[in-house]
Order: structure tokens, then C-alpha cells, then sequence
């Protein structure tokens, strides 16, 4: 760890690789892995607690049974909370129950309606897995990619014209060219913020921002003119060739497809890209400190514009994901705000691929069952944007978990997320 | 540091490359009103500006114009203050000019729009003053907490927040005014947890304001569809009437346009001059400003850096809840999910464009204000310009201020920075 020393700025994933790498100090296995792990675990807990609370605190039955007595408000309130997150667990997870009793029935379509939650949940993580993995590329080399949302658009938008606009393909070719597109669109969008950082020092977060609004219009144009489909009124595009789509894995009603493995092996991928190759080395040394890099000879330009390209190129990804997996055209609020809650995800998973796949499957399962609890116990699906940005805070300010659950700091620099500067130096 | 930054601005402005850019671009933008407004339109046909709002009366005549003639004078004076640029140079007066030849752009694309037709222009001008109200307001939020050194880019979710908050208090107390203040309050209230965030915890300012973005898109979405929805009572505040001032509004043109508003637009002009003395012109606004260029200068001095930002992201707080609150209770009515659709984004931008000053984002808001309500009109008149592409250009006049073409902005220098008392 020869940089150690020349760090003045710890971003989330040095400290992980700092945690992962440091000299044993007679600590053991366990209670390093502990030490990665307490914090967003803590705050997964944490942010689950205060999103119970909020459904007590808007629940009628809980304010009915307040009139009561408070003990009654309590024990309405424990009540609730159960309903609602056990609807949101089966429906994301299945019931253990009906999983059993479909395969002793043997029939198929059953035993596949059994399976299907979990995954569904696994369909909703894949494209939290892409514009996440997109999001901590850029926070590894010191970047803030708050467009992944805009990449996700563009991806969208390209992937989607080769794949209504190529016929005649087979899909061992139309799907990778889809594919492709879709992550050169998303590059596009990511290297004019880059190259622009690189160049005149404009800030990316600004930048991608004002990128993202820019693909939002630009999708509303295509999609009410010429990307439009032609016998339709709607904003939405054609739908794609049957070659382009991503193949189901499962009968009706399972909607999953390879996309989910497509992304564990782009995860895959830029780990070895980060952990393995130069480039990846060159990346992090000018995210944790831009200075000692310049002194070791490393362009900052070359990997700053190569950084937001790679990233812009797997939000894209995401776009492609769900035009070319799910719904096989383009319409114009198709992205629920993946690009935004990607952010979160890449600080709750510290920025480390592993950590990003695992925030990514707890939030594609929350998604999921978050529209079952929305059918059951009347709560609306928003609630899980709330817990995301309850987890988002105690990820941002360990100092505040460690206040709650008084765990002593972790040895050496404190764990905040630093990104550099507004100014662009 | 601060000299550095006020010896970079003088040559900026003078630079020789500057000054041949400017040139080009005066000159391009003369070629481009001639090659692209002026071209298509037939000599005799007439543009006809109406300069009474709708339902206002006046005996004030429409304002005709022989299109061609009009453009051509355009195209010319535009092309010659650019050959002046080039030869000579507009020195400090640069930005001035780049501001009269922009508009002279922009009049032209009404005269080549309307030509033939007839459009009401104090209309579209008044609809451009209510548009720049929340990007006015917001851009100074974000002025007020950029100016002491903590980056705001939650603007948007303050908004969204104050906005729900106050069609609901507002629709329960019966009460615009309560509910205003509730917005306000909302809006402080977030001030809080991004000033103990990024000030006490030292959380990256970024993150912070995401954190609670992604909360208000949350919270407020959550509690529309559980409440608001299902009871229309609670979301149904009113709206602050227009006030028409005396003797004011009776000037030709301006008048109806300027003094004919709701409670925001004169409150807009208030905070305007407000803040904007505040800031240059008090010992306030000396220490907040020093707060943000040079927080360890200021802290020997003996200013409190850590209340300073306080105070500053509270007070750009209540001001984001402000602007929230016109969403809801100065000009729809009710609140709906995501409501603010990015506006305070817009804002952001129009700060950045209006150089982190008060009447800069006031500026660049009606810019931007004029571009939003432009695209409504172009559909109108039957102009084959998608209105997407103006809605687009405050994000793409933004990024081509961030990189510097037209100078760069003069950013507190320690914008962003988390202080650490030594």
C-alpha cells in the first residue's frame, strides 16, 4: 500500500480495499468482515425500523385504536408493521409454504407461479445492478455520476432503434448489437460530461445533471416524432424484433430473462477491470488522489473521460436491459428513477462490485415486494423510496449510526465519502 | 485566494482569444438570423405583435412590423457589432453586448415565428415572469448557501417537499397563509438535516442533497397516495389572487405585465433586492460571503464558520420552501406527484448562469422562463421547431457557461468544502 500515505481524500471503496487489505491487527476474519459489513448493515436495519414507523404512524387502524389507549396503539401498530412487511417478503420471496405445496402438486404452471417472486426480484435487481455498478465505477475514479439516470435514457433510446430497425438478424447477432448500442449511447452521454471535466474543469455533477434533462427532452421528441410508432398516438416507440429481445428462461408468468446473468458478468468484468488490470489501478489511484497520480505520470484527462465513458456505457446497459428484456419498446417514463436510486445503491455497497450486486438484489426485492405490500396492506409503493433514503443518510454519516448503536470508530480515517471538488481541481 | 479570482476575471474578460470568439459568435449568430429567419419570408409580410395580455383591457394598438425589414436590420446590426468585436473590441462592455446581440437573436426568431400571424407578446411575457418565479427563488437558495461555501443540488427536493406540505396545510387550516408558512417551514426544516449533514457530520454535500431528494420524491409520493388522493379535500388549498397595484399598472405595456401578479412575483422582487444588498452591501452579507471564499481567513477573524453555514443553508431552506410553496398555493391549486418536474434543477443551473449572484439567476431565470414558455407557444403558431429543443437549451446554455466559452463563472472558492476547525 505504498499510496497510503499520500492519501488525503478517502473515498468508500479505498477504505473497503483499506479493510480488506490491512495487516492483520490481531483482529480476526470475522470480526474484520464485521467491520466492512456493520455499517450498512446497520443502516438496512435501521432504515427498514423508520420505514415501519411511518407506516404506523399513517395507519388509520393505529390512530382509531389511539383513541383507546396508547398500549392499544402499540400493539395496532406491531400489527401492521407484520402485515405490511410480510407482504413485502412473500411478495418478493415467495411463500415457503406455497413453494412446497406446488412441488408436491407437480404441476408446472403452478410450481412456476410459486417461484415466481423471487424471481421477479431477481428481474426488478438487474437494472439496479448495471446503473449501480455504472455509478461506483465513477466514484471509485473520483467521480460523481449523478446522470446514470440520462444514460439510461440514451441506452434505452439506441438500443431500442437497432433492435426494431435491423431485420433479418439471428439473435446470436441482433441481441449483442442491441446490447452494444445500448452501451454506446450510454457512453456518449457519460464521455461529453468527462471529456468536459477534463477539459474545462466543468463540474460532472452539474454537467450530467443538466445531460440528464437534456435526454429526457431529447426521448420526448423521438418518441412523439420519429421514433414514434407508426400506427400509434401514443409516445411509444416500435416495438423491437423478436431476434433482439433477451430470451425468457421460464414459461408464463415469469418474466425472467438473461439479463440478470448478463449483468453478474458485466459486475464481474469491471471487477477485474478495477482490481486486476493497470487501467483499473490508474482509475482508482486518480479517484483516491488525483495529485499523486499526476506525480506518477498517469493522465488524469485520458482516465477521467475513459472513466465517465465506462460508466455512461453501463448505465446504458441498464437502459438496454429493459428494452430489450421486459417491455420490447420504449416509452417515455420507462425508467422509474433506476439512475437515481443507483446512487444510493453504489454508497450502501461501498462501491466494491460485490457489495453493489448485494444492494442491488435487497432493493430489486424490496421493489417487488413493495407492490404486493401495496396491494395488501394499502401502502404505497413510494415507502420504499423513503427507506432508501433513510439507509442513504446513515451510509453518508456512519458517525450517526455509530451514535445509535454505539459501535467504536473504525481504526485510521474516518469512512466519509469525499468526492472532489465542486470547483473541479 | 480571493485576489487571485479577481485577477482572473480581468483577463478573462479582456483575453484576445475572447475576443475573437465573441466576434465569431456575433457574427454567426447575424449570419443565422439572416440565413435561417430571414431567407424563408416574403418581403410584405407582416408580423404583428399584440401588447396587451389577455383579458386585460387597453386601447393600446398592436405593434407592426414589415418582417424582412425588421430581420435584415437585425441580421445587420448583429453582424456589425461583431465585425467592431473582432477589429477593436467591446473590452469590459463584452457581456453587454452578448446580451443585446442574444436578443436581438431571440426577437428575430418572434418576428420569423409570427411572421404573418400575429402573436401577443406581453402574454408570452407574463407568462415568462410567472415561469421564472420558482427558478428565480430557488436559484437564490442556492445562492444564499453557495455563497457561504455549501453546495445546494437540493433544491428540487426542498421544493417538492414545501410544495405537498402546503397544499395540504393550506387545504386543512383554510388558510393560504398557514400554509405558505408551512412551506417555509418544510423547506427550513430540510435546510436543517442538509446543514447538520454536510456542516456537523461533514457528509459529502452532494450525497446530502440527494439524500434528500430521493426522501421528498419518496415522502411526498408516499403521502399523496395514501392521503391526498383518496380525499381531494385535503388537496385543495386555492390560490393567491392576482393583486393589480394602482396607478402602476395603468404604464403601457409593462404595467398589466409587471403589476398585475400574485403575492410571489412581488414577494420574487423583494427577496431580489434583499438579498442582493444583504449580501454586498451589509457586514452579514461580507461575513457569510467570506464564509464561502475563504473559511479559515474568516475563522481567525473571529467569525463563527460552522453558524454562519448554518444560518445561510436555513435561511436558503426557507427560501427553497418559498419557491415550493408557489407550485402549489401561487399557481395550480393542488398539489401532484412530483410536481416541481425538475425545476429545481433548472434553478441550479440558472444560479450557475447567473454567476452565483441575485440578479444573475434573476436574469438567467427569465431566460429560462422565456424558453419554457416560448415552447408552449411554438405549437400555436405552427412552428416546425420541436418545442423539446427550446425546452432543452437552459441545460445546454448551462453546460456551455460551466466550460468556460462565454468566461467562466466566478464560483465561491470554497464552495463545497466542508470546514474543519483546526
Amino acid at each position: 500500500m505504498s499510496e497510503k500515505e499520500n492519501n488525503e481524500k478517502q473515498d468508500a471503496g479505498k477504505v473497503f480495499l483499506d479493510e480488506l487489505t490491512a495487516e492483520p491487527s490481531g483482529e480476526t476474519f470475522w470480526a474484520r468482515a464485521w467491520h466492512s459489513i456493520s455499517i450498512p448493515l446497520l443502516a438496512i436495519i435501521s432504515g427498514l425500523v423508520l420505514g415501519g414507523f411511518l407506516i404506523a404512524v399513517t395507519s388509520d387502524a393505529v390512530w382509531a385504536a389511539w383513541a383507546q389507549s396508547p398500549w392499544e396503539a402499540v400493539k395496532t401498530a406491531v400489527v401492521e408493521v407484520r402485515i405490511a412487511y410480510t407482504a413485502l417478503f412473500s411478495g418478493s420471496l415467495g411463500s415457503p409454504s406455497a413453494i412446497v405445496s406446488a412441488l408436491r402438486g407437480g404441476d408446472a404452471l403452478e410450481i412456476r407461479r410459486a417461484f415466481n417472486p423471487i424471481l421477479e426480484s431477481l428481474t426488478a435487481s438487474t437494472p439496479f445492478i448495471f446503473a449501480s455498478l455504472a455509478v461506483a465505477l465513477g466514484f471509485r475514479s473520483g467521480l460523481f455520476n449523478i446522470g446514470a439516470e440520462g444514460q439510461i435514457f440514451v441506452g434505452a433510446i439506441f438500443s431500442v432503434f437497432v433492435g426494431y430497425s435491423l431485420t433479418g438478424l439471428p439473435a446470436i447477432i441482433h441481441i449483442p448489437l442491441a446490447l452494444l448500442a445500448g452501451a454506446l449511447g450510454g457512453a456518449i452521454w457519460g464521455f461529453i460530461p468527462g471529456w468536459l471535466k477534463a477539459k474545462t474543469g466543468g463540474h460532472e455533477v452539474i454537467n450530467t445533471i443538466m445531460m440528464n434533462y437534456i435526454a429526457f427532452r431529447l426521448s420526448d421528441w423521438l418518441l412523439n416524432g420519429p421514433m414514434q410508432r407508426p400506427d400509434s398516438f401514443n409516445p411509444v416507440s416500435p416495438t423491437i424484433m423478436d431476434s433482439a429481445k433477451l430470451p425468457k428462461l421460464f414459461g408464463p408468468p415469469i418474466r425472467f430473462h438473461i439479463g440478470f446473468f448478463i449483468a453478474l458478468g458485466v459486475a464481474w468484468l469491471v471487477w477485474w477491470l478495477l482490481f486486476r488490470t493497470r487501467w483499473g489501478f490508474d482509475l482508482r489511484s486518480v479517484g483516491s488522489n488525483p495529485h499523486a497520480a499526476r506525480y506518477a505520470g498517469m493522465s488524469i484527462v485520458g482516465t477521467t473521460v475513459a472513466a465517465m465513458s465506462l460508466s455512461g456505457a453501463l448505465a446504458g446497459l441498464a437502459g438496454a436491459n429493459e428494452v430489450l428484456g421486459l417491455n420490447h419498446f420504449l416509452a417515455m417514463a420507462f425508467s422509474s428513477g433506476y439512475g437515481f436510486d443507483s446512487i444510493a445503491l453504489a454508497l450502501l455497497g461501498k462501491s466494491h462490485p460485490v457489495g453493489v450486486v448485494l444492494a442491488s438484489l435487497l432493493f430489486g426485492t424490496l421493489r417487488t415486494g413493495a407492490l404486493r405490500m401495496q396491494v395488501v396492506a394499502q401502502i404505497p409503493i413510494d415507502i420504499i423510496t423513503v427507506i432508501q433514503a433513510f439507509i442513504l443518510v446513515f451510509i453518508a454519516a456512519p458517525a450517526i449510526i455509530r451514535t445509535i448503536f454505539r459501535i467504536r470508530g473504525a481504526a485510521g480515517p474516518e469512512e466519509a465519502i469525499t468526492i472532489r471538488g465542486w470547483g473541479g481541481g | 485566494m480571493a485576489t487571485t479570482i479577481i485577477e482572473r476575471r480581468e483577463v478573462e474578460i479582456k483575453s484576445p482569444t475572447r475576443q475573437r470568439v465573441m466576434g465569431v459568435l456575433f457574427l454567426l449568430l447575424g449570419a443565422s438570423i439572416w440565413l435561417f429567419f430571414g431567407r424563408g419570408i416574403e418581403a410584405g409580410v407582416e408580423t404583428t405583435f399584440k401588447l396587451v395580455p389577455g383579458g386585460f383591457e387597453s386601447s393600446l394598438a398592436d405593434w407592426t412590423l414589415p418582417a424582412l425589414a425588421t430581420l435584415n436590420i437585425l441580421a445587420f446590426a448583429s453582424a456589425f457589432l461583431g465585425g467592431v468585436q473582432l477589429v477593436r473590441g467591446f473590452g469590459k462592455r463584452t457581456n453587454m453586448i452578448l446580451g443585446i446581440v442574444a436578443s436581438f437573436f431571440i426577437f428575430g426568431f418572434l418576428v420569423w415565428a409570427a411572421a404573418g400571424k400575429s402573436m401577443n407578446l406581453a402574454g408570452l411575457l407574463n407568462t415568462t415572469l410567472s415561469k421564472a418565479v420558482p427558478l428565480t427563488l430557488g436559484a437564490l437558495s442556492g445562492v444564499l448557501c453557495e455563497r457561504a461555501g455549501v453546495v445546494n443540488i437540493a433544491i428540487e427536493g426542498m421544493m417538492l417537499a414545501a410544495a405537498m406540505v402546503g397544499a395540504l396545510v393550506g387545504s386543512v387550516s383554510g388558510s393560504l397563509w398557514v400554509g405558505l408558512l408551512a412551506a417555509v417551514l418544510v423547506g427550513t426544516l430540510l435546510g436543517l438535516v442538509h446543514a447538520v449533514l454536510s456542516i456537523k457530520y461533514k457528509t459529502d454535500q452532494i450525497i446530502s442533497g440527494t439524500v434528500i431528494n430521493i426522501f421528498a420524491v419518496g415522502i411526498t409520493s408516499f403521502l399523496s397516495a395514501k392521503f391526498m388522493q383518496p380525499n381531494q379535500a385535503l388537496n385543495d388549498p386555492g390560490v393567491f389572487r392576482p393583486i393589480v397595484i394602482p396607478l402602476l399598472s395603468k404604464i403601457p405595456i409593462l404595467g398589466p405585465i409587471l403589476f398585475n401578479n400574485n403575492m410571489f412575483v412581488y414577494s420574487m422582487f423583494f427577496f431580489l433586492i434583499l438579498i442582493h444588498v444583504g449580501l454586498f452591501y451589509t457586514r452579514w452579507g461580507l461575513r457569510l460571503r467570506s464564509v464561502g471564499e475563504h473559511p479559515k481567513a474568516a475563522d481567525t477573524l473571529g467569525i463563527n464558520v460552522f453558524n454562519t453555514r448554518y444560518m445561510a443553508v436555513l435561511l436558503g431552506g426557507a427560501m427553497a420552501g418559498f419557491a415550493g410553496g408557489y407550485f402549489t398555493l401561487g399557481s395550480v391549486g393542488r398539489f401532484d406527484e412530483i410536481m416541481t418536474a425538475g425545476r429545481g434543477f433548472i434553478a441550479l443551473a440558472a444560479m450557475i448562469f447567473g454567476n452565483w449572484t441575485p440578479f444573475g439567476s434573476f436574469g438567467a431565470g427569465l431566460l429560462f422562463g422565456f424558453a419554457d414558455s416560448l415552447a408552449g407557444k411554438l405549437a400555436i403558431l405552427g412552428v416546425q421547431i420541436p418545442s423539446e429543443f427550446l425546452l432543452m437549451a437552459p441545460y445546454v446554455a448551462t453546460m456551455i457557461v460551466l466550460a468556460g466559452v462565454v468566461g467562466r463563472g466566478q464560483m465561491p472558492a470554497a464552495d463545497g468544502q466542508p470546514y474543519e476547525k483546526e
